[in-house]
């Protein structure tokens, strides 16, 4: 197993090299914004352009300024700098981690309560009302694009321009460490919105799942045995929940990468909106590190679901 | 005789399929004797898991209809309700199921499995459960208990699961056993030790077995009493002796006919039932078992047989329109290797004796 894991890191290790090689590729051989014309002002002269050009290492052979880049990042943990502030673009991402991690958490926590529990009740009581109306709605709210969903939201029950002043709106978010109970005040909205379309497809995968696992012959068993069904239940689920977990781990390595809709409609500075100013200005080393950021976590989530699913299900061994 | 510990009586079990209702059990009456064993054989289709899945309750989730008595020792478990029926599952009554991998959980160890049947039904502490289980699997012969107390079911063999779903059976010591083809999916040779042991244990424990199978080597090595099923009805009822000495009914010849015997002739030929088993949504006028049957005459396929006694055979019983005698001089055509037309030829009116 921890041979397996060893491996596995490895591979990610590789894996991130050629991500960076991509977006080095995409952002820089392809046509886009000259950052140091960009960075220059109106008008620069173009000797000005030229230094910039120097002091950004700009000016050097591709290959070299890969090569130095790979060398800060993996030697250093350094992300290189922002062409504009100056700003470490580490720091620039280890402020905004902590608003992903409250959004990204907080919403996967709500998706996944809600999205199971409703996928359980629906498939103890198929073709019921409770199930029907499930059903229907989790089909809008997975149809239901983020951005929209969270502009009904704040229409409807923010506490600026809504029509019902509940909670607070776009922009009122605080650290946790600052007001604790604003922190998640501003959040409630943010999180149902983001959980919503995932509690959606949760819900279904559940009352397809347990309702298969419902008809298993050791389900059967269980009842033969005279097991309460409250138990006979809780094998159905336990069984059924397995499949779910995979996507549940990847789900959140994804969001943890950056939330950017979400972010943007309720104006959150997490990893999402400074990835997508950055991209807005070819802030490059800005854009390159947050990309990186999003396929380190997509790639710990890979492991982290290999590696718990062999605790999940014993019949699953890596060798 | 005393007081049957299971007497089931005109049990019917309809299921609403998509294509009209289907009479998966259609007025099926028979007795358990404590400490004695039932062989209820046919073919699959023929209601024979449905009547007995139904003794535990267990048809009533998928929306079955079900009318008739099953008495178990003064109680109607038909009428019984569901916490009541729950209370007599794996407790007085337990079922062993065929297939011994996807009837166990696959994410749990077999002692939690094992633990919790005791546990559903009896105050006791985990540890106390656990000795139990340990107890359990070497009761039915599984080697090292207390190490395989810890595994999983896919550490076990085929015929070790079947082991474990036995001990699961009978973890509170049940009064009565169903096995349903508790060794269909088994090989041969072990299927002769699942065999042995559910008799040891049927001596040792004193508890009455149901068994159902459509094996009929399975029923002369087990059965006290038989019960032929087909069609979601009982066709024949006797003891497992005078049911291979003297069957009385066209179905029961084919199926011995079907299987090759050792100690008969070299030369004899298999004779297989012909056509296939029924439908239960529109079952066949009259006899059942009229399309199927060889000496079919024209009012068989208006007439519904009734399961009558036997003449000069008490306790034998048979749905069967043919006369009694002329059934007598069919076997005995049949028993000397001739082929239905032959027998049918041979004891026709007109023909000499």
């Amino acid at each position: 197993m921890i041979r397996y894991v060893i491996r596995r890191l490895l591979w990610g290790v590789a894996l991130l090299i050629i991500v960076a090689a991509l977006t080095f590729v995409l952002f820089r051989v392809l046509p886009t914004g000259n950052p140091a014309v960009l960075r220059a002002g109106k008008d620069p002269q173009p000797r000005l352009i030229k230094e910039i050009e120097a002091v950004l290492g700009l000016n050097k052979p591709l290959i070299v300024q890969f090569w130095d880049y790979l060398k800060e990042v993996f030697l250093h943990f350094n992300l290189g700098y922002s062409y504009y502030s100056s700003e470490s673009v580490r720091s620039l991402i280890a402020e905004r981690l902590p608003e992903t991690l409250s959004l990204t958490i907080g919403a996967a926590v709500l998706w996944l309560v809600g999205g199971l529990s409703v996928g359980i009740v629906s498939a103890l009581r198929r073709h019921s009302f409770l199930d029907r109306a499930t059903m229907g709605t989790s089909l809008v709210l997975i149809s239901a694009p983020e951005f929209w969903l969270g502009l009904i939201f704040l229409y409807l029950f923010s506490s600026d321009i809504g029509r019902f002043k509940i909670f607070p709106g776009a922009g009122s978010y605080v650290g946790i460490t600052s007001d604790p109970w604003k922190w998640f005040t501003s959040l409630i909205m943010p999180w149902v919105v983001l959980a919503a379309g995932s509690a959606a497809v949760y819900a279904r995968l559940m009352r397809g799942s347990l309702s298969e696992t419902m008809r298993e012959d050791y389900i059967r068993t269980a009842r033969a045995k005279g097991l309460p069904e409250r138990q006979v239940v809780r094998q159905g689920v336990r069984a059924a929940i397995n499949p779910l977990f995979t996507l549940f781990g990847l789900e959140v390595g994804v969001l943890l990468g950056g939330t950017v809709l979400v972010e943007t409609v309720f104006n959150i500075p997490g990893i999402g909106r400074l990835a997508y100013s950055a991209i807005t200005s070819s802030d490059f080393p800005i854009i390159q590190g947050t990309v990186l950021l999003a396929a380190l976590f997509i790639i710990l989530a890979n492991i982290v679901v290999d590696v718990v699913y062999a605790y999940l299900d014993p019949r699953v061994r890596y060798s | 005789m005393t007081e049957p510990l299971l007497r089931v009586e005109d049990l019917r079990v309809e299921f609403a399929g998509e294509d009209g209702v289907v009479y998966a059990v259609d007025g099926v009456s028979y007795e358990v004797h404590g400490g004695r064993t039932l062989g209820i054989v046919g073919e699959s289709g023929s209601g024979k898991t449905v009547s007995s899945l139904t003794t535990l309750g267990l048809t009533r989730r998928q929306g079955a209809r079900i009318s008739g008595r099953i008495m178990f020792e003064g109680k109607d478990l038909v009428a019984l309700s569901e916490d009541e029926l729950r209370r007599i599952r794996g407790n007085d009554i337990a079922m062993v199921f065929q297939d011994p991998l996807s009837s166990l959980h696959p994410l749990y160890k077999v002692g939690r499995q094992l633990t919790e049947a005791v546990r559903a039904h009896r105050e006791v502490s985990k540890a106390k459960a656990r000795e139990r289980a340990v107890e359990l699997l070497d009761l039915v012969g599984i080697p090292d208990p207390a190490r395989r107390v810890d595994e999983y079911p896919h550490e076990f063999s085929g015929g070790m699961r079947q082991r474990v779903m036995i001990a699961m059976a009978l973890a509170n010591e049940p009064r009565l056993l169903i096995a349903d083809e508790p060794t269909t999916a088994l090989d041969v040779t072990v299927q002769a030790q699942i065999l042995a042991l559910m008799e040891r244990l049927q001596r040792e424990l004193g508890m009455a077995i149901v068994i159902i199978t459509h094996d009929l080597g399975v029923i002369a090595e087990m059965a006290d009493d038989i019960a032929v099923m087909y069609a979601g009805r009982i066709v024949e009822t006797a003891s497992a002796a005078r049911v291979f000495a003297a069957p009385e009914h066209p179905y029961t010849w084919g199926l011995l006919k079907s299987i090759p015997r050792l100690d008969g002739p070299r030369e004899a030929d298999l004779v297989p039932i012909p056509g296939t088993p029924p439908s239960l949504v529109h079952p066949p006028s009259g006899c059942h078992f009229h399309p199927r049957c060889p000496y079919v005459q024209p009012e068989h396929t208006r007439i519904d047989p009734a399961l009558e006694p036997v003449a000069d055979d008490p306790g034998h019983h048979v749905a069967c329109l043919l006369e009694s005698d002329v059934r007598r001089r069919l076997w005995q055509q049949l028993g000397a290797g001739r082929t239905p037309a032959q027998a049918l030829a041979a004891v026709s009116p007109g023909a000499p004796a």
